[in-house]
């Protein structure tokens, strides 16, 4: 438990540099939120027109007293407010976040449920043909760019199917658990494409490994059956790539996925982080990049929470 | 047939065409109820393989039976060709008719379930016992491997517990099953000489009282020789003499076997040491330890220590040119941190190491004990044996190769070696190649760290005879770490016996091996494996090694020494 406060302890530390990155980085890029509204106009305005705006975005002020009047806002929990929505960033946030936290997890779950079995299915099989085959999947999976499988799987749906997915507004779970999952089904196996095949294939390699391990020849001597050693003796054993490569994907995913959303048409945070950026919407690139690096270090020590639970050796140190 | 098994012409080939690769070549042999053979063989020799076919667990690795029968009687009578039986029949076999103990404790315990869960299995599957019956039998199983506070240690995981301790539990698994026979293989080398006497009593002990026949692997033949009943010995896959152990012993046929027993160092208390090169009165050390201490911080809440790991607590001694001291003790016990803060690779905490500047800027040099892990597999030779030479500033010239060619000679390495890399050598060669690198700046100190001890015991006989012969040559002082009681007899004119991080007993090596004076050397000395005290029997021991963690500010109480001879020092023990 302690070790948590002491994670969590460092977190602020990190947001805190995370935010100067940002803050400086998106005023080095050429132009502002007024060329960003009026475009090459901006050129015709005159001093006191400009000042004027510069002063209704907060930017006529210098860049550190910018910083810390909005590291002021942030301990008072106001991430400022977003010149292209006209809100506040931190509900401009929240209303994107729930799909794209939806959409992470389905994807996450696809990948899992099919990657771990096929990677076992092909390690305990190895270089026999059902092996290989999994191989080719994997390697197709991992080759294959999503906006490719996303643009196929809605041309095989609304050109054999006639079914085209819900676009545009998104449908809380809450409000109707079916049809947010079924909003979300095909955008989920889109991105859990790619997924499950780097987890098919790290999953193949780390049971190999653990399969030529001594204990797994001393669980055989028992006579385990191939079942009881594949599941119950080595699986457990070969989890721990598994999780590390997830919790780095899945905090990617959270980040937003900004091509499955843009052919799906949903309004996750991936298209706002574009849009932001594009229309140099400082306050909400701030905001997003920092909610983005919050998810990060959440998922991070989930991950190692996960460790602690999968490994004993970890879990009880070591004497 | 009233043998229990019978193995006929085995033949196991290994790869894509087993035939052609065969690694056991028509072995036979036959067990009887109760009986016990010891198989003996270096590595490569196919005794592990042959056992392995017994249970048919060699064809996960890749084996492939060729030729041959393995007729294993059943508890039911029924007698089953194990060599052509399907994989469902072998799993029937595997612990119940067939139990095995491995020589990796360490890793032969799957270390995601507790020993409890592990043993329960073992019941279930041989038995199919279930729950609390599972339970209660595994409490009992543990009690007949003599595994005090059974209760508590169920729920350990295996990296919880020591090397000895979890060999008892793959014991207690292996016996879960009450097979009819147990195979063995190598299940103390990865041990302590004191944890592998009690595992051998222990085996001895069970074998009493269950009456099941045991296989035993092993490479020592000091070993099996007071637990078998028969002994075979083998060579690139052949059984090359097999029949009763003090026939095999005393009037050996085959001249592997002969070299086995008389080529090889065995233990021998004090009889075998060496006569040469004795320390002349008066002659000024080369390297003198005063004092040393050696401290690990741990457990660390936040930036104060919570205690330290003693390891090195106060050890002194000296070398002289042309000496070897060896430095003996079991795991742990802080020889192996005391060499390396010789060669300062880890920091002292306290003490005084004064080195004389012989003839070499770096008169101290280091050989470690993996032949395999210490040479770059990277760099040829060449680059292997200048890499000490430049790191000194020096030039890669005519010069320093004619050294490298004369050392070569010298560990008698062809010079053509120059342009090879490590992978193509044998493991005793690479030994070499690690001896010549250490010698490349002719310095007046060796630290041999544990060097022979990964080598095949024939290849180690050669390695420290030629140890020996670079001594004479050079002059040079060893200070000679190792926990093998047979090879320091060979090599130490001295020896400091080491115990939880302290020198205990000091002196000349006869002295120490036939007349140890300390109570912790007589346990060493009387657990080393001797062909000539093979009738002797150990009583199980549970002795636990001290923990070496000591609150902060600790300061052990200062040595008391006692002379016990000429040339011979002991420490005094406290008396409860």
């Amino acid at each position: 438990m302690s070790y948590v406060v002491q994670r969590l302890l460092t977190f602020p530390l990190i947001l805190l540099g995370v935010s100067i990155l940002v803050f400086v980085a998106i005023r080095l890029v050429p132009g502002d939120a007024i060329t960003a509204m009026l475009g090459t106009e901006a050129g015709l305005l005159t001093p006191v027109q400009r000042e004027t705006l510069a002063a209704y975005f907060g930017i006529d002020q210098p860049i550190w007293a910018q910083y810390l009047r909005w590291l002021t806002g942030l301990f008072q929990g106001d991430l400022g407010i977003s010149s292209i929505y006209g809100k506040p960033v931190l509900t401009v946030i929240l209303e994107r976040f729930p799909l794209t936290l939806q959409l992470s997890l389905m994807s996450m779950v696809i990948a899992l449920s099919v990657g771990v079995p096929l990677g076992v299915l092909a390690a305990s099989r190895n270089e026999r043909p059902s092996d290989l085959v999994v191989r080719v999947l994997a390697m197709l999976g991992q080759s294959t760019p999503n906006f490719v499988v996303g643009i196929l799987i809605i041309y095989v749906l609304s050109v054999f199917f006639g079914f085209v997915p819900a676009m545009g507004t998104f449908t809380p779970l809450f409000t109707d658990p079916l049809a947010s999952i079924a909003q979300l089904i095909f955008p989920a196996i889109t991105l859990g494409f790619a997924f499950a095949a780097s987890v098919t294939r790290i999953s193949r390699s780390a049971m190999l490994d653990v399969l030529s391990d001594d204990y797994v020849r001393t669980a055989r001597s028992k006579g385990a059956s191939p079942m009881s050693v594949i599941w119950h003796h080595a699986l457990p054993n070969a989890l721990i790539p598994v999780v590390t490569l997830s919790g780095v994907e899945f905090g990617y995913l959270l980040g937003g996925a900004v091509i499955v959303e843009q052919i799906f048409a949903l309004p996750g945070l991936g298209r706002l982080v574009l849009d932001a950026i594009t229309q140099r919407d400082y306050a909400l690139v701030q905001g997003t990049v920092l909610f983005i690096a919050f998810n990060f270090l959440v998922v991070n020590l989930l991950v190692d929470l996960a460790y602690v639970a999968l490994d004993p050796r970890i879990r009880i140190g070591r004497r | 047939m009233t043998g229990l098994l019978s193995v006929r012409d085995l033949r196991v080939g290994f790869g894509q065409n087993p035939k052609a690769n065969e690694v056991v070549k028509g072995v036979s042999f036959d067990l009887g109820p109760g009986e016990t053979l010891g198989i003996v063989g270096e590595s490569g020799s196919g005794k592990s393989v042959s056992a392995l076919s017994i249970n048919r667990l060699v064809d996960f690795g890749g084996g492939r039976i060729t030729h041959g029968s393995i007729q294993l009687t059943r508890s039911d009578g029924t007698v089953l060709d194990v060599a052509k039986a399907d994989e469902k029949t072998l799993l029937g076999i595997r612990g119940r008719d067939v139990g095995m103990i491995f020589q990796e404790p360490m890793t032969s315990l799957n270390p995601v379930h507790t020993v409890g869960a592990q043993i329960e299995e073992a019941f279930r599957l041989s038995k199919g016992l279930t729950g609390a019956q599972a339970h209660k039998a595994t409490l009992d199983v543990l009690g007949r491997v003599r595994i005090p506070d059974a209760q508590s240690r169920l729920g350990y995981y295996p990296h919880q517990l020591s090397g000895g301790m979890r060999q008892r539990i793959m014991i207690a698994m292996a016996l879960a099953a009450s097979p009819r026979v147990l195979i063995a293989d190598e299940p103390t080398t990865a041990l302590d000489v004191t944890v592998q006497a009690q595992i051998m009593a222990l085996l001895a002990e069970l074998r009493e009282e269950t009456g099941m026949a045991m296989i035993f692997i092993t490479h020592d033949i000091g070993l099996v020789a007071g637990i078998a009943d028969r002994i075979m010995v083998m060579q690139n896959g052949v059984a090359v003499e097999q029949g009763e152990t003090d026939g095999v012993l005393d009037n050996p046929q085959h001249d592997y076997t002969r070299h086995l027993l008389r080529a090889v160092p065995h233990f021998t208390s004090g009889k075998a040491v060496r006569d040469d090169g004795r320390r002349a009165e008066q002659q000024e050390p080369i390297v003198k330890v005063d004092n040393l201490v050696v401290r690990f911080p741990v457990g660390k809440a936040w930036f104060k220590p919570k205690g330290a790991i003693h390891a090195v607590d106060g050890v002194s001694f000296d070398l002289v040119p042309g000496e070897t001291l060896a430095i003996v003790g079991e795991s742990g016990c802080g020889k192996s941190t005391t060499a390396r803060a010789l060669l300062g690779l880890n920091s002292k905490t306290r003490g005084e190491i004064v080195t004389e500047a012989g003839r070499s800027v770096r008169p101290v040099q280091m050989v470690f004990q993996d032949p395999f892990a210490s040479l770059n597999p990277r760099l040829n030779v060449e680059a292997l044996l200048a890499e000490p030479a430049i790191a000194n500033g020096q030039r890669r010239d005519d010069a320093l190769r004619e050294r490298m060619t004369f050392l070569l000679d010298r560990v008698g390495l062809p010079q053509d070696a120059l342009t090879r890399y490590p992978h193509q050598f044998s493991g005793g060669q690479r030994q070499r190649l690690c001896i010549a690198r250490a010698l490349m700046l002719n310095p007046d100190v060796v630290v041999l760290d544990e060097a022979v001890s990964a080598l095949d015991v024939s290849v180690q006989a050669k390695v420290l005879e030629l140890l020996v012969d670079l001594q004479q040559e050079f002059g040079l002082a060893y200070l000679f770490i190792s926990h093998d009681m047979a090879v320091v007899e060979r090599i130490a004119h001295r020896i400091a016996v080491m115990f939880a991080g302290q020198i205990v007993e000091l002196g000349e090596a006869r002295a120490v091996l036939s007349d140890p004076q300390h109570s912790y050397t007589k346990r060493l000395i009387a657990a080393v494996p001797a062909i000539e005290r093979r009738k002797q029997r150990f009583a199980v021991d549970m002795t636990q090694v001290p923990s070496l963690v000591r609150p902060p500010g600790f300061e052990p109480s200062p040595a008391q020494w006692r002379e016990a001879g000429d040339d011979h020092r002991v420490r005094v023990e406290d008396t409860p």
